[in-house]
C-alpha cells in the first residue's frame, strides 16, 4: 500500500486541467479564471495556488527558484522548494537570472526578468473588489460590467480621510486597460515591475481557487488619481548596510549592538550578488 | 558564494521535523493501524467524511501520522486524494437499498419497518468508565463470546430486509408534495470550482465534506435564532450502501465495487405557502443531510443548512450560500488561519510606510 509519487505530484489529468486554466488566464489578462484547486501537501494559504501552477508547468529541464517575502532561505520557501524537488528532481537555484521558473510570495525580484522566465506569484486574496463587496457573485458581475466605482471610491475615501491614498501592499492595478486586478500583496514598490514585464507573470490563489495572468509586454497601471499620483514606498536617504544598494526595497532592522535602525536589501539573492561583485572588483584591483 | 545575510531555513526545518517525530515516538509506544481501525471508529468516520475519501485504512494511517489531530489527518487525506486519478463515477446510490444498522424517526413513533436503535451513544450516561483502564484481551474475548451466544437466541431473517423511507409513507398520505425526480448529473466540485449561484448538488457536496464542528455550529445557529428553521427529524438512518460502477459501453451489467457506511438524514421543516386562494397554508419541506460513517450530529446539521440554503431570500447568514459554503471546509479554514504564522515582513513594511507617510502628510490635500 505504498504508492509511487507521480512526477510533479499531480496525476496528469489534474495538470492538464490547471494548464487549461492558465492558458485562459493568459488569453484574458487580469481576468480571474476559476479552477478546481487541488488540496496540496502544504496548507491552504501557504502558497498552494502558486505551487499548483509551478507543478503543472514544470518540466525536467527547468531551473526553479522559490522566494518568500524576498528571501530564498525563508522557511516556507525552503519547504516549497523541497516538495517540488522531491517530486521532480529539477535543478534549484537562488540566482534570479539562472531560474526559468521563479515562485514568489509577495515580492518581484530586483533584477529585471526576461522573456525566458516565468514568475509565479502566490495570492491570498485574488479579488481586488473584496474590500468593497463581500459576495463573489456580485464582484464577478462587477468585473463583467466594468464597474469599478467601488474600488475608486475606496481610494477616494482614503484621500478624504488621510490626505493621500493609504494602501499598503496589494495596491490594485488595471491590466490591459480592462480588468482591475490584485497584484498579490507585493509592495507598491514592485507594482511598476509588472508593467510591460518581459517575463510572463502567473498568479495563483489556491484557497480561493483562481488563476490569473499578466502576459509579457502588457500594460499594467496602478490605480491612482491625476492629482494624487501613485506613490511607492520610499527609502529616501537609506541604503543597504551590507551592499550599499539604494533604490531597492529595504527591510528595516534593529542593530542588536547599537540599537539603531539599519536597513538591508529585502531581496537576499540580489544582495549577495552585489556583495560578490564588489568582492570581485576588490580582488581584481588588489592583484592588479 | 560570498556573504549570506539570511541563512538557516533549511537546517531549522530539518530540526523542527525531527523534533516533531521525537514528540510522536518519545513515549516508546507504537499504535498499530489495525488498532486504530478497530478502536477509533468515530475518529475514522469523521476523518473520512471531512476529507471526502472513503478508506478506513488510509484514515487510520493519517490519524497515526497526525498523532490524532483531526485537522492534520484530514489535511493528509485531502492531499493524498489530489494524487489519485479519478476514472469513474458511480451509479446513483439508492439509500433505500441501505443495509440498515440503525434507523429512527423523531416524527412518528410507529413508522413502517419500526424503529431500530442500533449502536448509539444517545442513551449512555457520560460517566468515565474507569474499568477500561484495566481492560484485558481475555475479558474482551469473553464478552464477545457471550454476546455472540446472546445473538444466536435472537430470531434471524433469511432474507435481506430493506427499510422503506419514512417520507414515502407520508407522501402517500398527501402530507408532502411529490416532486419529479431530478436526474441531472451532479456537478463535481472537485473538478470544477464552485460558482455562484450554486446548484443543490454542489451545496450538498460542500456540506458533506465540511468540518464537523463548522457544520454543526452553523446548523445550531440557524436552529437557535439566526434562521427560521426548526426541523423535526423525519428519519436518521445509518448503514452500508452498495456502490456500483457502470460498464463504459453501457451494454453489460454494472459492477459492484463495494459498500460504504453512511449516515443519512431527512428533516421535515414546516413552511408557509400560499395556496390557489391566496391563503397561507402550512406545508413541509425536506432538508437533506448525508455523510460518510456514523456522524449523526453533522448529518442533522447539514439537513438544516440544506433547507436554509433553499431559501436565500431569508435575511440570515445561515441562508447565504457564500457565507455557509465558503467557510466550512476544514482544509481551507485551518490553512488560511495558520498562514498568519508566515512572515509578513514586506507587507507589514509596506503598511508601515503608508502610515508614516500619512503622518508626515506628504501629499497636501488640495483646497
Amino acid at each position: 500500500m505504498k504508492p509511487n509519487t507521480h512526477f510533479a505530484f499531480f496525476d496528469e489529468g489534474s495538470k492538464k486541467e490547471i494548464r487549461r486554466a492558465i492558458m485562459k488566464a493568459v488569453a484574458i489578462p487580469g481576468y480571474q479564471v476559476p479552477f478546481a484547486s487541488r488540496e496540496m501537501p502544504i496548507a491552504r494559504g501557504w502558497g498552494t495556488g502558486g505551487l499548483q501552477i509551478t507543478l503543472s508547468i514544470i518540466g525536467k529541464s527547468d531551473v526553479l527558484k522559490v522566494i518568500d517575502q524576498g528571501a530564498d532561505e525563508s522557511v516556507n520557501a525552503v519547504s516549497i522548494k523541497k516538495l517540488v524537488y522531491e517530486t521532480t528532481g529539477v535543478e534549484l537555484t537562488e540566482q534570479t537570472d539562472k531560474a526559468s521558473i521563479i515562485q514568489s510570495r509577495h515580492r518581484i525580484p530586483e533584477v529585471a526578468l526576461t522573456e525566458d522566465q516565468i514568475i509565479v506569484l502566490q495570492v491570498p486574496m485574488p479579488e481586488p473588489l473584496r474590500p468593497v463587496e463581500a459576495s463573489e457573485l456580485k464582484t464577478k458581475s462587477m468585473h463583467a460590467e466594468d464597474d469599478y466605482s467601488g474600488v475608486w471610491l475606496m481610494l477616494f475615501e482614503q484621500i478624504m480621510k488621510y490626505g493621500k491614498t493609504a494602501t499598503g501592499a496589494d495596491h490594485p492595478v488595471y491590466v490591459n486597460d480592462r480588468y482591475v486586478m490584485a497584484p498579490s500583496p507585493i509592495p507598491r514598490f514592485d507594482n511598476p515591475k509588472m508593467h510591460e514585464s518581459e517575463a510572463l507573470i502567473l498568479l495563483g490563489a489556491g484557497r480561493e481557487k483562481k488563476i490569473y495572468a499578466v502576459p509579457p509586454y502588457t500594460n499594467v497601471e496602478s490605480l491612482a488619481f491625476e492629482d494624487y499620483p501613485f506613490a511607492v514606498e520610499t527609502f529616501e536617504g537609506k541604503d543597504c548596510h551590507l551592499c550599499g544598494s539604494t533604490d531597492v526595497f529595504l527591510d528595516e532592522l534593529i542593530d542588536p549592538q547599537t540599537g539603531e535602525t539599519i536597513y538591508q536589501c529585502n531581496d537576499t539573492s540580489f544582495c549577495i550578488d552585489q556583495l560578490n561583485k564588489k568582492e570581485e572588483v576588490e580582488v581584481q584591483t588588489s592583484y592588479a | 558564494m560570498g556573504y549570506v545575510p539570511v541563512k538557516g531555513g533549511t537546517e531549522a526545518i530539518d530540526a523542527s521535523i525531527k523534533r516533531l517525530k521525537y514528540e510522536r515516538l518519545k513515549g516508546n509506544e507504537i499504535i498499530e493501524i489495525q488498532t486504530i481501525i478497530s478502536t477509533m471508529r468515530g475518529m475514522i468516520d469523521q476523518v473520512m467524511s471531512e476529507s471526502s475519501l472513503y478508506s478506513p485504512f488510509l484514515a487510520a494511517l493519517a490519524i497515526k501520522q497526525a498523532e490524532g489531530s483531526m485537522e492534520e489527518a484530514v489535511f493528509l487525506m485531502r492531499a493524498h486524494r489530489s494524487t489519485l486519478p479519478r476514472p469513474y463515477y458511480s451509479k446513483t446510490v439508492e439509500p433505500e437499498t441501505m443495509l440498515v444498522e440503525r434507523r429512527i424517526s423523531a416524527s412518528f413513533k410507529d413508522i413502517p419497518g419500526g424503529q431500530l436503535l442500533g449502536a448509539t451513544y444517545d442513551y449512555t450516561h457520560r460517566l468515565l468508565d474507569f474499568d477500561l483502564i484495566d481492560e484485558s484481551s481475555e475479558s474482551v474475548e469473553r464478552w464477545l463470546h457471550n454476546y455472540e451466544m446472546e445473538l444466536q437466541q435472537v430470531e434471524n431473517f433469511d432474507e435481506v430486509k430493506y427499510f422503506p423511507k419514512v417520507v414515502d409513507y407520508l407522501r402517500e398520505e398527501g402530507l408532502f408534495e411529490k416532486y419529479e425526480e431530478n436526474n441531472t448529473a451532479p456537478k463535481d466540485i472537485t473538478k470544477q470550482s464552485l460558482q455562484f449561484p450554486s446548484t443543490r448538488s454542489e451545496r450538498l457536496q460542500v456540506m458533506t465534506r465540511g468540518q464537523t464542528g463548522a457544520v454543526t455550529s452553523l446548523g445550531y445557529a440557524s436552529l437557535r435564532g439566526y434562521g427560521q428553521v426548526h426541523p423535526t427529524v423525519g428519519e436518521v438512518r445509518v448503514g452500508a450502501v452498495p456502490i456500483y460502477v457502470g460498464h463504459p459501453d453501457d451494454m453489460e451489467d454494472d459492477y459492484y465495487i463495494g459498500d460504504i457506511k453512511v449516515t443519512e438524514v431527512e428533516s421535515f421543516v414546516p413552511t408557509q405557502v400560499k395556496n390557489a386562494n391566496n391563503e397561507y397554508e402550512l406545508q413541509f419541506e425536506i432538508g437533506y443531510g448525508i455523510c460518510y460513517g456514523q456522524n449523526e450530529t453533522k448529518a442533522i446539521a447539514m439537513s438544516i443548512l440544506d433547507q436554509c440554503l433553499e431559501h436565500p431570500e431569508a435575511d440570515f447568514p445561515t441562508h447565504d450560500e457564500e457565507f455557509v459554503l465558503l467557510h466550512i471546509d476544514s482544509v481551507e479554514s485551518t490553512g488560511f488561519i495558520s498562514h498568519l504564522k508566515l512572515p509578513h515582513y514586506v507587507t507589514f513594511q509596506s503598511k508601515l510606510d503608508s502610515v508614516r507617510q500619512v503622518k508626515k502628510g506628504v501629499q497636501e490635500v488640495e483646497a
